[in-house]
């Protein structure tokens, strides 16, 4: 399968490994990973704080560059973020309508509809589940709102994780709660977002995982920070990372923000 | 312009055009579940006594009605019981009866021992029973005042579901539903039965 | 973009908006670790009941269709559902009132009882009542109003606000409910217990002569079926139907949007409704009535339309969704930000994410940066549990995002967050600037430190590292790393 690489704006700037990974787990499962490089941003951020009109003209690029990229022979977009393809999904073509322009929101759908998340990729799509991954260690899974709620990844990213040789997997209590990001959320509406998060956090403490892991950056971002905030013991890793980690490369525990300031 | 025109003028303002959308019931319509007898009345005593009604099996005969009730006064030592003007000869003795005829006062309600009534519907899904101020059923104030409410229900009123239950009913009738004594989820959202409604329901099922 | 004002002079008034933007009230209520702990358990508790009894139901799927499809077809013809349902109350011995707002409701409610002689109500638990704030209004006419709910009744002894729209006193625990029955409560037993049992026993003796001697009552309405003029009220304690059947007169006051088109609709929200709400197979009483009955029930009826802003709600084509509500609350048992600020940091009596959406459309927004109902869109994560949790399949988070825009569009270009979103996408529209702007961002990591800034940030970026690191990108963007290492970026 040829995939065409949405890598998402904060994965390319802040956590370029979890693309990374991305890759190396596509090709190992036999895809032809192909990188436009012209994107940059879904507008997830802009639609979701209620700048729509900006939101629209980030879309227009987004369809446009993965147009081109399914004309160019792709026979599907993957991103390794829930929320960045349930914005794909479920508001492109909404914004598109609420601007008054049909012909764009008609495009993109059809980009939508072939727009997964990396785990329904692999799973759904591909069939997989044993992707050939070591990682000899104990992990919690947080189900991102986005992935569960909006996009019904279901079991997928568990599979996945089962599948993985070497690997603890334990329950994450109140998995299905939100960690408290919610974009802007966690900036106008700090507190509250700090009172969920300390409850993810506690959550994630009380499985004594090495690792929490999860579909998103974005979140993983959020209860990374809290975690080394408290410096907890647990660390962050994408999902992505944890199925990139082999015998031969395994992926260390290290958080890639917290490597250069301590 | 009067509040009612301007009202409506609002609403014909936001929505335009009237336009009569389609309602799809894809879900269990009446009709829809077949159980047999014997199932049914398994699940509603099961349902009743999940939200703590007592439940008193007997035959469907005016007898073994009345030998049910009896049963329920002996166990109580209540000695007379409300009725409605309709309630079958058959089912009470006239000794043990208080008829609402003329019509009790509610200082008399207050004090009754009890009620007894019979029942339009049973819903067994949800352990519903439904009154309909019918003869039988009596005024809406004799189910409600009085602490101690039995009623009979007949296997032949018993239906699978609300659908069920829903389509046999006059709506133009006030219409109780009751599941349960009377309860409380308010206190930390756990349930407590016994508030302001009977705080007894004994339900007599015959058949 | 089209347009989802509605207009003007039909915004709702009454107890609809707080003195202060959520985030501040949101502060004080986040402080209150009691507050903290009964909501955290009241909450889990009734998530899970909830859960049991909906997964018992194997057509809930289509029970929620078919109830979201009775709602949009009420919408697209309520003129037509309303006057049916005043032609049917009329031709029962009802009297029909329309009220265009609160200020109105009230005085005809408050003229009602004047005409009856007396000077006190008993009433049901009533959301529009709450909302128009009736009691204050009955109270400034002389009229004292009794709420007969236990939950009402804890927050009228405590002269306290209600919390949540199903449970209005969740935020008060046994033990606080036991404190307030002991100092405000005539005549209950000095020795009371925090028992719920016991609490429950109390308030029936405090409310039975009230009960049997009213003369008025005031209630709400879960529904009103049109082609029967029916309406029906859903309680559990008894006290609904003490309220509907004992006085002479009754006056229910409903939102134009409880209208339904045929009994037979009935049959899906007697599903959805209890199940959604106290978690319950059903709920221990629901009663119907159909105008006045002679010689049963009150001899006398009134029925009272509101508005109140539901107008301008129905002109906006997607806020118009958010009056498919039928108050079962479950939006609030399941959101992350209802169970940790509970209902007063949303300032209206529709609080949660129901509220959020639902309170602003009644009301409208100015577009200001700290008038407490612009502030409601953006008290949500986002995290859509309510939207699966809604028993009407209302997309409250789909909602939300549409009124932030309206919001956005009417706080206009000028402010600061509006400059720097528009910055961002003047950045994001173009492959050379983000590239540059993502390689630039790696000398960001020299103004942080263990996670903080070293210079401190300005509100509201400050809110993030109140309890969180920063993170810092490291090594190349992914876009410059393909670049070296895939060469070809096609």
């Amino acid at each position: 399968m040829k995939v065409a690489l949405f890598v998402t704006c904060l994965a390319d700037v802040l956590y370029p490994r979890v693309a990374q990974s991305t890759v190396a787990v596509l090709e190992r499962v036999g895809c032809t990973v192909t990188f436009p490089a012209d994107q940059t941003c879904c507008g997830q951020m802009h639609t979701n704080t209620g700048y729509q009109r900006d939101a629209g003209a980030l879309i227009r690029h987004h369809v446009e560059v993965f147009e081109r990229a399914l004309d160019g022979g792709a026979d599907a977009i993957v991103a390794p973020s829930g929320s960045c393809v349930g914005s794909v999904r479920h508001q492109h073509a909404m914004v598109a309508r609420n601007l008054g322009d049909e012909a764009l929101a008609q495009r993109a759908d059809l980009v939508a509809q072939r727009t997964f998340e990396l785990s329904q990729l692999l799973v759904d799509e591909l069939n997989l589940t044993d992707v050939g991954a070591y990682f000899p260690h104990r992990v919690t899974y947080h189900p991102t709102c986005h992935s569960l709620r909006l996009l019904r990844v279901g079991d997928a990213p568990y599979a996945l994780l089962r599948a993985v040789a070497g690997i603890e997997l334990v329950e994450l209590p109140s998995a299905d709660q939100c960690c408290g990001f919610g974009g802007t959320f966690s900036v106008k509406n700090a507190d509250t977002s700090s009172a969920m998060l300390a409850d993810k956090i506690t959550a994630v403490s009380d499985t004594r995982a090495e690792v929490v892991t999860a579909g998103d950056a974005s979140c993983l971002m959020h209860i990374g920070g809290g975690l080394s905030r408290i410096r907890a013991g647990a660390r962050t890793l994408h999902l992505a990372q944890i199925l990139a980690s082999t015998r031969a490369h395994p992926t260390e525990l290290i958080d890639e923000p917290e490597r250069a300031t301590r | 312009m009067n509040a009612r025109d301007e009202v409506l003028g609002r609403i014909r303002e936001a929505i335009g055009e009237s336009e009569e959308l389609p309602i799809e019931r894809t879900y269990h319509k009446a009709g829809a579940r077949q159980a047999e007898a014997a199932d049914l009345l398994e699940l509603l005593t099961a349902r009743l006594i999940d939200y703590k009604a007592t439940v008193l099996r007997c035959a469907d005969s005016d007898q073994a009605i009345a030998a049910a009730v009896t049963g329920v006064l002996s166990a109580g030592s209540v000695t007379r019981l409300v009725v409605p003007v309709g309630l079958p000869e058959a089912w009470l003795a006239a000794e043990h009866r208080q008829p609402d005829d003329p019509p009790l006062t509610l200082g008399i309600l207050d004090r009754a021992e009890g009620v007894l009534t019979g029942s339009a519907v049973a819903i067994a899904e949800t352990g519903t029973i439904v009154l309909d101020a019918s003869p039988s059923c009596g005024r809406r104030v004799i189910t409600l005042v009085p602490d101690l409410h039995i009623v009979v229900v007949r296997a032949g009123d018993v239906v699978p579901t609300v659908p069920d239950g829903v389509a046999r009913l006059d709506p133009s009738r006030p219409l109780t539903f009751i599941s349960g004594p009377s309860a409380t989820s308010d206190i930390e959202l756990n349930r407590v039965e016994g508030v302001h409604g009977p705080r007894q329901l004994v339900v007599i099922l015959a058949g | 973009m089209s347009t989802f004002i509605g207009m003007p002079a039909a915004r709702g008034t009454g107890d609809l908006q707080g003195d202060r933007p959520f985030p501040q009230a949101a502060h004080d209520a986040l402080a209150d670790q009691q507050l903290r702990r009964n909501l955290g358990y009241a909450t889990a508790t009734i998530r899970t009941k909830r859960a049991q009894v909906v997964a018992e139901v194997e057509d809930w799927e289509q029970l929620r269709e078919a109830g979201r499809q009775i709602k949009a077809h009420v919408m697209a013809r309520l003129p037509e559902l309303l006057e049916q349902l005043e032609e049917q109350v009329t031709a029962r011995g009802g009297t029909v009132h329309w009220a265009r707002d609160s200020t109105e409701a009230n005085r005809i409610v408050a003229d009602l009882v004047k005409a009856t002689g007396s000077d006190e109500v008993i009433k049901v638990k009533s959301m529009a009542t709450q909302e128009i704030g009736l009691n204050e209004y009955l109270a400034a006419q002389g009229i004292a109003a009794f709420e007969t709910d236990l939950a009402e009744l804890i927050v009228q002894l405590g002269h306290d606000k209600p919390s949540h729209i199903l449970v209005p006193a969740i935020h008060k625990n046994r033990t606080e409910i036991r404190d307030i029955f002991l100092a405000e409560m005539a005549g209950v037993r000095p020795d009371l217990t925090d028992e719920p049992a016991e609490l429950a026993e109390a308030a029936r003796m405090h409310l039975r002569a009230k009960f049997l001697t009213a003369k008025v009552a005031i209630s709400g309405a879960n529904f009103a079926i049109a082609d029967t003029g029916t309406l029906g009220v859903v309680e559990s304690e008894g006290n609904g139907r003490m309220c509907l059947t004992l006085p002479d007169t009754l006056i229910t006051v409903m939102g134009i949007e409880k209208v339904l088109p045929t009994w037979r609709d009935l049959e899906v929200f007697l599903q959805l409704l209890p199940r959604s709400s106290t978690g319950e197979r059903m709920n221990p009483y629901t009663s119907t009535w159909s105008g006045v009955t002679p010689g049963d029930g009150p001899s006398t009826f009134h029925l009272v339309l509101l508005d109140n802003g539901r107008t301008s709600a129905l002109a906006d084509e997607v806020g118009r969704a958010a009056l498919h509500c039928i108050r079962c609350s479950a939006c609030l048992n399941v959101c992350p930000v209802y169970e940790r600020t509970g209902g007063h940091a949303y300032g209206s009596v529709y609080p949660g994410p129901i509220g959020a959406v639902l309170s602003p459309l009644l009301t409208g927004m100015t577009g200001g940066h700290d008038a407490p109902n612009d502030s409601l869109p953006y008290a949500s994560s986002l995290c859509g549990a309510c939207f699966d949790a809604c028993p009407v399949k209302i997309d409250i988070p789909a909602m939300l995002v549409r009124l932030r825009t309206e919001h956005v569009d009417l706080a206009g270009p000028k402010t600061a967050e509006a400059r720097s979103m528009k910055a961002m996408r003047w950045m994001m529209s173009s492959p050379r600037r983000f590239a540059l702007a993502g390689r630039l961002s790696r000398l960001g990591r020299f103004a942080v430190r263990r996670g903080k800034p070293i210079v401190p940030l300005p509100p509201p970026l400050n809110g993030w590292t109140q309890s969180r690191d920063v993170p810092v990108p490291q090594g190349q963007t992914f876009r410059d790393w393909w670049l070296d290492n895939h060469g070809d970026a096609r």
